[in-house]
């Protein structure tokens, strides 16, 4: 082959010609993928630039030009721009200390708390660029948690025996003290939560003859102090500030810190070499007691049912709530209209809720009500309508009519239930 | 067991210790009782009631003076009736500044009560909430936190149902002795009456103090309010900044079923109500 530039100047001339009938077949025989090109080498080494062949048409029927460089000319929607993960990839393979945390790890997911507590440790490991020190997680029970290390965790300790499970704070205090005697890191750090971190680390740190420093809310270094740095704690029922060294073992607040979202990290799973002994418990925990889902306070109740204007049979809807052991909210409207009482309303002028599941029934969601579900974890919509607003939010929304899914899913359970029974 | 025996069983009652501490009103500064110690004292007297026989001691380690007695008068008013529980409590004198864990641990390891309640965290000083903690330590006693109520006694093993967040309850067995600390989930307690409280009298031990030299040197200060976290926007381009200020907050790209029979969309919500584990 020679390698003299052919022209076909009737191909360039449909190419360049956005009305012709060939035009999108010639384009797909230049070798360019979908659309116009909107720049491309002239047969002189020139750029050319189709400067009609930028932008795309907006939901207005008018042209918008994105010069963010997100959007390629001749596509129509932002939605192949997939987010590039830029984060910097870090590795410690030769750690000069270790900083360990134990994360809550509520629902086997990492929560707000624990992730704000891995960015305090981070903190602390980075602090010395020459000599950077590496993050252990000690995580009890199963997790559903994929990416540990974008949260900021060098290391695993991976305890999923069944005798952690439950109230068992004398086994975890053991595999803690095992975890202790191996690899001594340097911090302990855990969350101040009522959800176990603060009893835990209140056992650890007796444990171990330190004086923790309790409700961390801030730290800073400090050359004076015997470890390098300074913290600020609550103390005295909330009421003082107490400035102190950081001791080795320390329990934060709740946004102590920024979590990770520059970095990514190994979270290399490691294994305790002594096997650890089966401690004899003198407190057995006989499991959780079944609570009235209504008695409990709306704000923090876990799984909330809520109903909207799209509810047309409220009796079918209590019956759902008290199967499925819900605690019931409402929208503005229905409370308006009646049918659930005022303390039951969700939202900016009602309560704002933190469940861990918020299924919301016929509600098209306004922003108010959009507002006092922010800090839910996983939010279902049941609705008629699949452009509302509720959709958007939802992680998993069902189109169709909530009387019908409510029965079918409270059918579902009842079987379920039964079914167990049966079997037990 | 016969019937008989159980009722002498239950007749027989336990020895309960409740560590108490003075509070601090939280808008005038006041001394007074504490909050969570007063809801632990509730507690005892409840069990009193129900189970005939149980002795309660009330503790309290710390200086002696015209204000901590008026805040310990509160405890000590909230007696039931004329010959019940609280005619008197136990004062550990040591000055100001000194560690309490010594003098309680040595206290408890020598009257050894089979029980001891006591709240959270204190109201005053370093209020870290470690002190049930060490006292456990000390003695080598099993602790449970956080308690709602306590169910029944029975040889030797107290059944307890202990709050857990979101107003989740769990049933605990506890073999005593043990200690058992009260937060707000408690009971609340009741008023404090004036006579009894006035007739009251206290039972002053001293003890060798040791003081407690770490926190005099800490830098204690009233409490600042603390900074709200901003929405730090880390955005490389104008029209991310723009996007992340003016859009509204929209959910990661949620699964939408569109299409589908009630039965098949019941299915996928059951299957996330799964996961998430809040069904029971």
């Amino acid at each position: 082959m020679s390698e003299i530039i052919r022209r076909d100047p009737r191909r360039e001339w449909i190419a360049r010609n956005r009305l012709h009938p060939e035009h999108a077949s010639v384009l797909a025989a230049l070798g360019v993928s979908g659309g116009a090109v909107s720049e491309w080498l002239g047969p002189n080494g020139v750029v050319r630039k189709d400067p009609r062949a930028i932008g795309f048409i907006g939901p207005n029927g008018i042209k918008r030009i994105d010069r963010s460089g997100l959007q390629q000319g001749g596509q129509t929607t932002a939605t192949t721009t997939s987010a590039r993960d830029s984060r910097r990839m870090v590795t410690i393979d030769q750690p000069a200390f270790l900083v360990a945390v134990v994360p809550d790890l509520t629902g086997g997911r990492l929560s707000g708390h624990d992730k704000d507590l891995l960015g305090l440790a981070r903190r602390v490991a980075d602090a010395d660029t020459e000599q950077p020190g590496a993050v252990v997680a000690i995580l009890f029970g199963e997790h559903k948690e994929e990416a540990l290390g974008e949260a900021g965790i060098d290391r695993v300790v991976h305890l999923d025996d069944e005798f952690y499970a439950g109230f068992a704070p004398e086994a975890r205090l053991a595999a803690l003290s095992a975890v202790e005697r191996e690899m001594t890191p340097r911090f302990w750090l855990l969350p101040d939560s009522p959800l176990g971190g603060a009893d835990l680390g209140r056992r650890l740190a007796v444990r171990l003859g330190e004086r923790a420093a309790t409700g961390v809310w801030q730290i800073e270094a400090d050359n004076e102090a015997p470890r390098g740095w300074r913290c600020t704690a609550r103390g005295g029922a909330g009421s003082l500030d107490i400035q102190r060294p950081l001791p080795r073992v320390a329990l934060a607040l709740a946004e102590c810190a920024e979590p990770v979202d520059e970095t990514r990290h190994a979270a290399e799973h490691l294994t305790l070499a002594a096997s650890l002994p089966t401690t004899l418990s003198r407190i057995e925990d006989l499991g959780q007691v079944a609570v009235d889902p209504a008695g409990v306070a709306l704000a923090e109740a876990e799984f909330i049912l809520s109903g909207g204007n799209g509810i047309k049979q409220w009796d079918a809807f209590h019956h759902a709530a008290k199967v499925l052991g819900a605690t019931e909210g409402a929208s503005r409207v229905a409370v308006d209209d009646g049918f659930m009482a005022r303390d039951r309303q969700v939202g900016a002028t009602g309560t704002w809720v933190t469940a861990r599941v918020y299924m919301a029934v016929g509600i098209s969601g306004a922003i108010q009500h959009l507002q006092g579900i922010q800090r839910c974890d996983k939010v279902v919509a049941i609705n008629l309508d699949p452009g509302c607003d509720m959709i958007k939010r939802a992680d998993l929304a069902v189109i169709g009519d909530s009387a019908q899914i409510l029965a079918a899913l409270v059918a579902m359970v009842e079987q379920q239930r039964g079914g167990q029974r049966d079997a037990a | 067991m016969r019937p008989d025996q159980q009722q002498k069983q239950q007749q027989q009652g336990i020895d309960v210790a409740v560590l108490v501490s003075i509070g601090r009103h939280p808008t005038t500064g006041r001394a007074r009782r504490a909050e969570q110690d007063a809801r632990g004292l509730e507690l005892a007297l409840s069990m009193e009631a129900e189970l005939p026989g149980t002795r309660i001691s009330m503790l309290h380690a710390g200086p002696q003076g015209d204000g901590s007695e008026a805040a310990l008068r509160g405890y000590l008013g909230m007696a039931t009736g004329v010959g019940m529980g609280l005619e008197s409590m136990t004062l550990l004198e040591q000055p100001e500044g000194s560690d309490a864990i010594p003098a309680l641990a040595a206290h408890l390891a020598a009257t050894s009560p089979q029980l001891v309640i006591t709240g959270a965290r204190a109201e005053r000083g370093e209020g870290s909430g470690l002190l049930p903690y060490a006292l456990a330590e000390h003695l080598g006693w099993p602790l449970v936190n956080s308690l709602a109520s306590v169910e029944k006694v029975e040889n030797g093993v107290v059944t307890l149902l202990q709050a857990l967040p979101r107003g989740q309850r769990r049933r605990l067995k506890v073999r005593l002795p043990a200690i058992i600390s009260v937060d707000e989930a408690a009971p609340a307690a009741r008023q404090s009456a004036f006579g009894p409280a006035r007739r009251a009298t206290f039972a002053i031990t001293p003890t060798t103090p040791e003081a407690d030299s770490e926190l005099a040197q800490w830098h204690l200060a009233p409490a600042r309010k603390r900074p709200k976290r901003l929405k730090i926007v880390k955005a490389a381009s104008a029209r991310d900044r723009f996007k992340a200020a003016a859009s509204k907050a929209e959910g990661k790209g949620g699964q939408v079923l569109t299409d589908v029979t009630p039965e098949q969309g019941a299915e996928a919500i059951y299957k996330l109500l799964k996961e998430e584990e809040v069904l029971r």
